[in-house]
């Protein structure tokens, strides 16, 4: 069976970070993994989207639609976007944190109201307050990896394997902020 | 030992292994980490040449010199090499000469879905295409051995999904390729009419061994499961279609896509009921299929627009349903991609805005001038095309359009192709003003060197263009150079210069807010001097925005670059130090 993750944010906050963390990890754990991100213009600011599919044999690199196991959102108008790729019975773990798109600053569209709620509302969703809980570890900037770490919590991977990998993924001198980012994320 | 690479990595890593000497490439998305990667390997003479032409002639030249030799660039890149392409495939080669393009379907990053299959076909040289990363390294390496034993260059197709997927790749070690002797060949590559109509004697005949190569070789594969339904496709197309279908269909996967192999296809045809060709883009395959008397199914039920999925592919072969999902009851604003905090041409566009004028727009990170707020830029094409096209606009509508009118070229497309259109201005007596926007860096790919920037790809200090001397030497008289973030000043010197009955140059040089070397600090803070005349919210900023009919600056998102001061008609915004 192929399992499908993905995750979403805006261009600048890290993703790429996680979905490193997340595809060695598999790969450590021996699966066959395929992690697709759009590189370019998504980096100024715009929507970005990781998959990452692991499995016996994975063959499309891309998650279509109603077959996402687990999204990850970094953002909350993010999550909003990317729940209809999400499969019956899915989960989707949502970093509270807003960011106003282009439009919505001009005043050329509106951020809906209550994502949360909505989105609670047919799906099994986690949020919490990422970007506190980073301040918590010690630095905003690890805000992708307390959002590894609460990915973590709902994966079939054990803990050990998880931190193994962030070890050898996150430079030295930042090591000791990230693994707290990381347990902070876990057990929130 | 397996690693997750890249589909471009893997290229770069193929090439390595086939001991390639010389990859000169110009940057494009989705093609630019391949020779990003190949900088890695100390043992490769690597370049971003000026463009693509000149990237495809270096690496011409370094395989008649004798080398393995690369040049790498996206679809719209290999327009601009088309020249040297065609006749290097008289020519053949002497070391292995691979040419490698990423098409964009879906157009994730590009101004077109051109498919660059049409190229093979037109160009006569072969093309590979794999779907990924461990067949991206195969496959490239492959194309190094069979382009000398074929004597003849090699495509290597990339899309998008292929490029930008990590898969798992087995890493090998470097093969030697010595450098071959250098022999002077004047028939073979003096391409003047007396030999060329040899050559293209040869190029028919290499053809029919390419022919032959591909109906026998593996690397257009059966993949037999028993079923009714036949599927002939290639590259990332095989992978939807094979995670769509499984072992309900049987497969022709081809990883030549051109020539294309017409006996292996028309048995796989005669022996399936119902035949589909699976291919994004263009009815490449399809076409063939149908010119050979091969009956099968393909643009009918398939788009030729944008990226393929498995689920639409299940839908179209098995008429099975998308699985269900939710969605938001309400529209969810857009998200597209705007101009950094920081960024310098954001300080140019206001200034064009507020004066109305046209603007003969180019492609770069101030493309993003086009997008509201500022929505300030008129037209893009193509790389170059802002400074000759706005001589065209200029010639059809006369002076006092032009006293309107303004081109904006990046430092990077300038040296990729606008220098001729500025030639062309002044050899045919144009008015034209150029904005040359010197951030100092190649900015939309991700931070390039070029010729303006005084280094090489590996870093190294080298000679740097100088803008002005380069200008002045094509004959252009005005030249000035201006901060545009010194909003008055800059306002004051295009209005100057677009009055001029003389050409004209505007260098706006502010260097990109992400090169490590630009140092803001603090962050712009909003004081009770502020009386709400929202000027600030022209700009764009993503940092700047309006709550509750206030407007509010975002520290986590300011830099401090402090434009927004700048442009404040009373003094109401003030940088705020922070530690
Ligand atoms: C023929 C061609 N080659 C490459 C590209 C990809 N590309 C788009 S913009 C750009 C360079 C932009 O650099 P610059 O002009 O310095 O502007 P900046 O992005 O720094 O503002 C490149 C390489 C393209 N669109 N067309």
């Amino acid at each position: 069976m192929t399992k499908n993750i993905m995750i979403v944010g805006v261009g600048g906050q890290g993703t790429l970070l996680a979905s490193r963390i997340l595809g060695n990890t598999l790969i450590r754990e021996g699966f066959d993994v395929k992690v697709s991100e759009v590189h370019g213009m998504s980096q100024r600011g715009g929507s970005v989207v990781t998959y990452v599919r692991y499995g016996d044999k994975v063959y499309s690199p891309i998650i279509d639609k109603g077959d996402a196991d687990i999204i990850l959102a970094f953002e909350l108008l993010e999550a909003y976007r990317a729940l209809p790729y999400l499969k019956e019975g899915g989960k989707i773990l949502i970093n509270n944190q807003k960011m106003d798109p282009m439009p919505v600053i001009t005043g050329a569209a509106i951020y809906p109201e209550n994502i949360e709620d909505k989105i609670s509302a047919v799906a099994n969703a986690t949020v919490i307050d990422a970007l506190m809980l980073a301040k918590k570890a010690g630095t905003t900037k690890a805000v992708n990896v307390v959002l590894i770490g609460l990915m973590a919590r709902e994966s079939d991977i054990p803990y050990e394997k998880w931190v193994e990998t962030v070890k050898t993924t996150v430079p030295e001198k930042f090591l000791e902020v990230n693994l707290r980012a990381f347990d902070l994320g876990y057990n929130s | 030992m397996k690693k997750l690479l890249l589909g471009n990595a893997a290229v770069a890593r193929g090439a390595y292994e086939a001991g390639v000497r010389v990859v000169a490439s110009y940057p494009g998305t989705p093609s630019t980490e391949i020779t990003e990667e190949i900088v890695k390997f100390d043992e490769i003479y690597a370049e971003w040449s000026p463009n693509e032409k000149v990237a495809a002639e270096v690496a011409i030249g370094a395989s008649i010199g004798g080398a393995r030799a690369m040049s790498c660039m996206k679809h719209v890149g290999l327009n601009v090499m088309a020249d040297p392409v065609f006749t290097v495939s008289y020519t053949g080669v002497g070391g292995g000469l691979v040419f490698c393009v990423a098409d964009d379907p879906g157009m994730h990053s590009s101004q077109n879905e051109q498919d660059s299959r049409h190229y093979a076909e037109a160009a006569k040289i072969p093309m590979l295409e794999p779907s990924d990363s461990s067949e991206c390294k195969e496959f490239t390496k492959m194309a190094f051995a069979l382009s000398e034993k074929f004597d003849t260059p090699f495509f290597i197709r990339l899309s998008t999904r292929v490029s930008h997927s990590q898969s798992l790749v087995e890493l090998c070690e470097r093969e030697d390729a010595p450098l071959k002797d250098y022999e002077k060949n004047i028939p073979k590559y003096v391409m003047m009419p007396a030999n060329a109509v040899k050559r293209h004697v040869f190029v028919e005949e290499r053809m029919n061994a390419l022919r032959e190569f591909a109906e026998s070789s593996d690397i257009n594969a059966l993949e037999n499961n028993g079923s009714e339904i036949g599927v002939i496709t290639a590259g990332i197309a095989y992978e939807y279609a094979k995670e769509a279908l499984g072992e309900r269909a049987d497969f022709l996967k081809l990883g030549m896509v051109y020539p294309l192999p017409e006996k292996k296809i028309l048995d796989f045809v005669k022996a399936h009921k119902k035949v589909y060709v699976i291919e994004e883009l263009d009815p490449v395959i399809e076409t063939f299929c149908k010119s050979v008397g091969a009956d099968v199914i393909g643009k009918d039920i398939f788009t030729l627009l944008g990226e393929y999925t498995p689920n639409m592919i299940k839908a179209a072969v098995l008429g099975e349903a998308a699985p269900r999902s939710v969605s938001a009851s309400e529209p969810i604003p857009v998200r597209p991609p705007v101009m950094c905090a920081g960024c310098p041409h954001r300080g140019t566009f206001y200034v064009l805005k507020k004066l109305g004028l046209v603007v003969s727009g180019d492609i770069g990170c101030y493309t993003l001038g086009a997008v509201a707020p500022l929505a300030s830029v008129d037209t893009t094409i193509c790389m170059g095309a802002s400074v000759s096209a706005a001589l065209g606009m200029a010639k059809a509508r006369g002076a006092q359009f032009n006293k309107k009118l303004v081109s904006v070229i990046g430092d990077s497309t300038f040296m990729h192709s606008g220098i001729t259109g500025l030639v062309d201005i002044v050899y045919n007596k144009g008015n034209n003003t150029v904005i040359i926007l010197d951030n100092s860096i190649t900015g939309m790919t991700g931070h390039q060197d070029n010729p303006t920037t005084g280094r090489t790809i590996r870093g190294e200090a080298t000679k740097q263009v100088d803008l002005i001397k380069l200008c002045q030497a094509v004959g252009i008289e005005h030249i000035t150079v201006a901060d545009p973030f010194d909003v008055k000043n800059f306002e004051k010197v295009v209005k100057t210069e677009v009055e001029r009955d003389e050409p004209s140059v505007i260098i706006a040089q502010r260097p990109c807010a992400l090169l490590k070397t630009v140092k803001y600090s603090g962050r712009c803070g909003i004081t009770d001097k502020c009386r709400n005349c929202k000027v600030c919210m022209k700009l764009g900023c993503p940092a700047i925005s309006v709550k509750n009919d206030k407007v509010v600056i975002d520290a986590t998102q300011c830099n401090g670059c402090g434009l927004c001061v700048n442009v404040c008609p009373f003094g109401a915004i003030e940088k705020e130090e922070t530690v």
